[in-house]
């Protein structure tokens, strides 16, 4: 098995450089490869799945190929000499020669077929599961109009960690994924590290993913789930195993207290706020919004649709429903001032 | 009136002439017109149209020329380089400006727009941009 994979990896490995460069082909001004590319793989589970999607393509451009040769040759070359259109030239009459040749064509594309069917069974038997021995991380999911929240679980509940949007990963560690669809079906999709798993209302499905290298990995919703569906997006971020546990340590802490300029901010944001949103270690509790205890470790906000500026951030709380309309944050109609303090206040929780 | 007349006759009389006072008229125009931010020396304007992408500046404002600049929290901000007053408060002058980005909020305490910790020639680039939409 092990050597299997060795083999799988070192093949996609080898198979990256073409992959980039026919990418390349058709994207010739973008540098870097499209974030939600699935041509690439960088995880023990995307590694058997891009070497299968390249080669069933390179399978049916041969078969292409070929098929357009036969034709043009068939359709150029003549039977019977030129100008001799005499009926006894029509070689069925003289044994059926041809009929031999569908018989070849059968078998051949049946035997390609049925490799491609082996190979693609082969592929998802060994992507279904985590491999076996490790103890994995497990991340229960839930996909909602229109963000995703994340609990780290734990058999300490003091360990438990509820975040959004942005999950971090060991590198080299399979992680469980438990997902949960709060309202509608949405659909869980990193395209580098696993293939789309839908997220039900009033079922848990499970996937796994794991990270070969370091990086951030952009995520997306797959399945039409409302107006804002083309804005829910999500990273996965790869770190190696002592930066995850740090982020890990650093994400359980409660936010720090707030300094005395920032009490009104805080008192501010959980009046208004706090019945929604969570900030640990303050009156905010609310869970049916993103958990900010540590928001500005995050990027982006609302779901990967804004980096996380103090522009955005103003803006985003100033009037969400300009820029993602039909989500579940109303506009507040804050006065300059009480915005100026809620927001110098979020920008505190580090 | 009899004047105008002469004046137009001798404009088409004679191309050389009418080129002079197109000429005379685009300066005279030119010196009458809003003083606001005619030029930030030293200004990088497509660095400061990175920059307001960048920030998020569009959240908040409309901004002719940044993609997706269609916030409706503070003022739209095209034809900016025409306009008179900044922040309800300020001339539009270059230093003003200059100083209302790098900290808005101790020029009018308790404004919507935050201070960004802008650094003096990124203010300086935004405001050579800002100046760019007449």
């Amino acid at each position: 098995m092990n050597a299997i994979n060795r083999d799988t990896r070192r093949a996609s490995r080898a198979l990256a450089p073409l992959a980039f460069g026919i990418l390349s082909l058709f994207a010739l001004p973008a540098r870097a490869a499209p974030p939600l590319t699935y041509m690439i793989g960088d995880g023990p589970k995307a590694y058997p799945v891009v070497s299968l999607t390249w080669g069933l393509l390179i399978i049916s451009l041969i078969v292409i190929t070929i098929m357009t040769v036969l034709v043009c040759l068939g359709a150029v070359h003549r039977r019977s000499p030129r100008g001799d259109l005499s009926i006894e030239a029509v070689p069925l009459l003289h044994g059926g020669a041809g009929l031999r040749w569908v018989g070849f064509g059968v078998v051949i594309t049946g035997i390609v077929l049925f490799g491609s069917l082996i190979w693609t069974m082969a592929v998802l038997a060994r992507v279904s599961n985590p491999p076996a021995g490790k103890s994995p991380l497990t991340i229960e999911i839930t996909g909602q109009q229109w963000w995703w929240k994340a609990r780290y679980l734990s058999a300490d509940p003091s360990k438990v960690l509820t975040t959004a949007d942005e999950f971090h990963i060991p590198v080299g560690q399979p992680v469980r994924v438990k997902l949960i669809g709060a309202d509608v079906i949405h659909n869980f999709w990193v395209p580098a590290l696993t293939g789309k798993m839908q997220a039900i209302p009033g079922k848990i499905n499970e996937t796994w993913l794991e990270a070969s290298k370091p990086g951030r990995y952009r995520g997306q919703c797959t399945e039409y789930c409302g107006w804002q569906h083309a804005h829910m997006a999500f990273f996965v971020v790869a770190d190696p195993p002592d930066v995850f546990q740090a982020w890990l340590t650093k994400q359980l802490e409660p936010a720090a207290p707030a300094s005395a300029q920032d009490q009104h901010g805080q008192q501010l944001f959980q009046q208004h706020c706090g019945l929604c949103h969570t900030v640990r270690g303050t009156l905010a509790g609310g869970t049916v919004a993103p958990d900010l205890t540590h928001v500005m470790s995050r990027e982006t906000l609302a779901a990967g649709t804004l980096p996380n500026t103090p522009g955005n951030l103003v803006g985003w709380v100033a009037n969400p429903q300009s820029i993602k309309p039909g989500n579940n944050m109303p506009d507040l109609f804050l006065s300059g001032p009480d915005l100026t303090d809620i927001t110098t206040y979020l920008r505190t929780l580090k | 009136m009899f004047r105008l007349r002469v004046l137009g006759q001798l404009l088409r009389a004679s191309g050389a002439i009418r080129i002079a006072a197109v000429a005379a008229s685009t300066f005279w125009l030119a010196g009458c017109g809003p003083v606001a931010g005619a030029s930030v020396p030293g200004g990088d304007s497509a660095h400061g149209a990175k920059l307001i992408g960048h920030l998020g500046c569009g959240a908040c404002h409309i901004i002719p020329g940044i993609s997706q600049a269609e916030g409706l929290v503070g003022p739209p901000l095209d034809h900016f380089g025409r306009r008179m007053i900044i922040a309800g408060l300020l001339p539009n002058t270059p230093e003003n400006l200059e100083a209302w980005l790098e900290n808005p909020q101790a020029i009018v305490p308790g404004n919507a727009m935050p201070n960004m910790e802008l650094k003096k020639d990124e203010a300086r680039d935004i405001a050579t941009y800002l100046y760019t939409l007449r």
